[in-house]
């Protein structure tokens, strides 16, 4: 590859970076907190393509050839290129959630749910109070929980939640069984706010054995995605 | 699909590395080359998205992209500080700053790579520069090996990678230190200086600093970030396609975890600014597992390799590299057993 097809590349990968940082496209790789990071190095690129083409411009114009190339793996870097602005891939879904064993850990404490009303749960936040504090406190209260929908081979649904460390690569699900007045109809990966109540039934992850508790759902509506589809509490 | 058929597409274009007769069609072949690749694929782009909708595909892509997303910051940090360094510190400060006595310098320069950043594409070329401005060739190795693992920003980029595992990064400094440190001493008393060819050239001489320094950067991302591609598409592959039970089969066994993710490390040649991340992902081996793939891959691997045969010649590098991989290992195992 010679320095004017490295300037187009570096350039165009630059851009590419700056477009998913300004835009919540880059919530579906990698972490809110790195958002600085992917901007600065967008910028750095596209300064290191505009400083390429114009010392090759002036190179040119002393008559200096220097035919010093490149190693052929540089023409990778044009398939991320396509990845990132032809295919924009969607965040992780339930083909990842149903490979994937639950990752479900016991948090080191729960903080105190609102006295009365329904109580909004995050979704790795309800299946620890189930499984770890045998839904104490949740008793008779409405919960209402967002995920988006993954259906194992049997067919039955979960609603999942993917939680990230640092990227998408890392990303691993947690999931809750659904239970009660399920939808007729559940499309995978399309995302739904339930409003359910504890019960104690339990299964375990057919891939690791993890716990998975269930919610008995009394209502379940369609949402859009949302700006983050990951979960990142546990980043802290 | 369409993906995967780009490559075969640019490697036609790789017939133009052997010199052409005419050098005016050889400076258009890249740029033309590259035109005529992204429109064909601006054109196909419906059936292009229609093959990768299978969700295999998209997993695939998803954990592509984000490796990379994830990386690439890092990459040009480590690269913009590589650069500054090659092109605004004169080497002979390297010589002056080192102890005379030899067994001593290796420690030193070992230490030394804590507060020199850069990441290993970037060390092959500076630990060359030492040995040629007198440095022990020992000592030199050490900071070879120890720079790109322990330098401010690969630590850095290990905590976010390890936010729940800070002790990953405690054992990582020390473990990579000790590997850096027993092989300059080995260097020491086993070396022979017929083994080691001494690198003659510099690279940048003869242009303006702020040529140079873009031009380090240029260089240093179509390199690494290259090879970053092919890290992140076999970190993809492993994460969306190969079945999660032989992964778990392979991570079950604490001796086979450690073998199968140091040969990992080897193979998939990740710039060490950015392979904290791949260890993350890794998340059905051990912690000391992923230490080894987190000491070995900065030390050696398949690129390392290509570049201090280039360097040193190819009767260092036949040694070398195998000493530093088993020594590499051997001090993980034992730093996991330990620390972690």
């Amino acid at each position: 590859m010679n320095r004017q097809a490295q300037s187009a590349v570096l350039f165009v990968l630059g851009a590419a970076l700056l477009h998913a940082g300004l835009t919540d496209l880059y919530l579906r790789y990698v972490k809110a907190g790195l958002r600085p990071l992917v901007l600065a190095a967008g910028v750095v690129l596209i300064a290191t393509a505009l400083t390429t083409a114009w010392y090759e411009w002036r190179a040119k114009a002393k008559e200096q050839e220097h035919a010093h190339r490149e190693p052929r793996v540089s023409w990778l870097l044009v398939l991320p290129l396509f990845a990132l602005i032809l295919v924009a891939p969607p965040a992780l879904g339930s083909y990842s959630a149903m490979r994937t064993g639950t990752a479900l850990q016991q948090s080191y404490g729960y903080t105190k749910l609102p006295k009365s009303g329904p109580v909004r749960l995050n979704l790795a936040d309800y299946a620890g109070r189930a499984v770890y504090e045998h839904g104490r406190g949740l008793d008779g209260r409405q919960i209402v929980i967002t995920g988006f929908v993954a259906l194992d081979h049997a067919g039955s649904p979960y609603l999942v939640r993917m939680a990230l460390n640092c990227c998408a690569a890392d990303a691993q699900p947690v999931k809750i069984g659904l239970t009660g007045q399920i939808p007729p109809v559940l499309k995978p990966d399309g995302w739904l706010q339930v409003t359910g109540t504890y019960t104690a039934k339990r299964t375990k992850d057919t891939v690791n054995g993890g716990p998975i508790p269930y919610l008995e759902i009394t209502q379940a509506r369609p949402v859009p995605t949302p700006h983050d589809p990951y979960d990142e509490t546990w980043n802290n | 699909m369409a993906v995967t058929k780009a490559p075969p597409r640019t490697r036609d274009t790789g017939e133009d590395r052997h010199p052409a007769p005419d050098p005016q069609a050889r400076r258009l072949n890249s740029p033309l080359t590259l035109t005529l690749l992204m429109l064909l694929v601006v054109l196909c782009q419906g059936p292009i998205r229609e093959a990768l909708g299978a969700p295999v595909m998209q997993s695939w892509m998803t954990v592509f992209v984000a490796v990379l997303v994830q990386a690439l910051p890092f990459l040009v940090l480590g690269v913009l500080l590589s650069a500054a360094i090659a092109v605004f510190v004169p080497p002979s400060f390297f010589a002056r700053a080192l102890p005379k006595n030899p067994t001593l310098a290796v420690p030193v320069a070992g230490v030394a790579g804590v507060v020199l950043p850069g990441c290993e594409c970037a060390s092959v070329p500076v630990a060359g520069a030492l040995v040629r401005r007198g440095v022990t060739p020992a000592a030199a190795l050490a900071f070879l090996l120890s720079a790109p693992a322990i330098n401010p920003i690969v630590l850095t980029a290990t905590a976010v990678a390890f936010p729940r595992n800070p002790e990953m990064v405690v054992g990582r400094l020390v473990a990579s230190l000790l590997v850096a440190c027993v092989m300059g001493w080995l260097w020491l008393r086993l070396g022979r200086t017929d083994l080691l060819k001494t690198p003659a050239r510099h690279a940048y001489e003869g242009q303006g600093k702020g040529a140079a320094f873009w031009g380090s950067v240029r260089h240093d991302v179509m390199h690494a970030g290259g090879f970053l591609v092919v890290g992140a598409m076999a970190a993809a592959t492993l994460k969306a396609v190969v079945p999660q039970t032989w992964l778990r089969t392979a991570a079950e066994n604490p001796v086979i975890a450690v073998l199968a993710l140091a040969a990992l490390a080897v193979v998939l040649s990740i710039c060490s600014e950015a392979d904290a991340f791949v260890a993350a992902s890794l998340t059905q081996f051990s912690l000391t597992a992923r230490l080894t793939f987190l000491v070995v891959g900065p030390m050696i691997d398949l690129k390392l390799f290509a570049m201090q045969t280039g360097t040193f010649g190819r009767a260092f590098a036949l040694r070398f590299a195998p000493a530093t991989l088993a020594l590499a290992i051997v001090v993980s195992v034992l730093t996991g057993l330990v620390m972690l």
